[in-house]
């Protein structure tokens, strides 16, 4: 059983932080398709989809060596930035129900990697 | 009498709120992302050069690792669809459920093992997942 090399958290880190921010853009040129699907070519969704691409390339490599429990989880981080950019960004609230419900999906991240080992 | 009648699917489909269909249109996001995990890994197998360009240059050669990223962008299109009338901060955690459908295709194509801490984490999952939608209700 090898140890999780640091490269590899620091991958997988940088990675959720980016593809959160995919998922922001994502959010936001979705608003152009209450006009009509033919708005999905926007630069907000391009910039969107170009952004977890590169989030994707990032876990790809570094999920190649080290832990499951430990990598997967924080590619679940990606959840709690993208919680925060949603009150930041689009006011949405924070509920008991999405502490509650995104805690419970942490800790079940947490076990399916413990358990992928 | 008529009061029982069992609607139409097309009239269950006109019933569902916006809420409900974003929450169902994520779910349908979470299975072709599954599909598009279990491609990939196979496809990342036969990456030959190390590096980020290295997998890059495998996407244009690698047809399986190429059609889990095909996979991922139409799971995409459908998260996009969801996020149109729905929240981010509701839609964007129940993506988790992927490791679900994951473990279970796992189990049944590669006949990997399902152990406790994979039975937890999974019922976990569903459970926060069910939390979220109920929230998203009210």
């Amino acid at each position: 059983m090898t140890a999780t090399p640091f490269s590899s958290v620091a991958l997988v880190f940088v990675g959720s932080f980016i593809g959160s921010f995919g998922a922001v853009y994502l959010k936001s040129g979705s608003q152009c398709l209450r006009h009509g699907l033919r708005y999905i070519f926007n630069w907000r969704l391009g910039l969107g989809v170009g952004l977890f691409v590169l989030s994707s390339l990032f876990f790809v490599q570094g999920i190649r060596h080290g832990e499951l429990s430990v990598l997967y989880p924080m590619v679940s981080l990606g959840y709690i930035w993208t919680l925060l950019w949603s009150r930041l960004f689009f006011g949405e609230p924070f509920t008991r129900g999405k502490f509650v419900g995104l805690a419970l999906i942490l800790v079940g991240v947490f076990f399916v990697g413990l358990g992928s080992r | 009498m008529s009061s029982a009648t069992i609607p139409k699917p097309a009239e269950t489909g006109a019933r569902l709120s916006p809420q409900t269909k974003s929450l169902v249109l994520v779910l349908c996001c979470t299975v072709l992302g599954a599909a598009a995990q279990i491609l990939m890994k196979s496809g990342s197998a036969h990456v030959a050069h190390p590096g980020i360009v290295g997998v890059a240059m495998a996407l244009l050669t690698n047809l399986t690792l190429f059609g889990g990223y095909a996979l991922y962008g139409l799971s995409t299109l459908l998260l996009v669809l969801a996020l149109r009338d729905g929240e981010l901060s509701l839609l964007y955690p129940v993506i988790a459920l992927t490791y679900v459908w994951v473990t279970l295709l796992s189990f049944l194509i590669f006949r990997e093992t399902i152990n406790p801490f994979k039975l937890i984490g999974i019922s976990s999952i569903v459970c926060g997942v069910a939390i979220l939608g109920r929230s998203g209700k009210q």
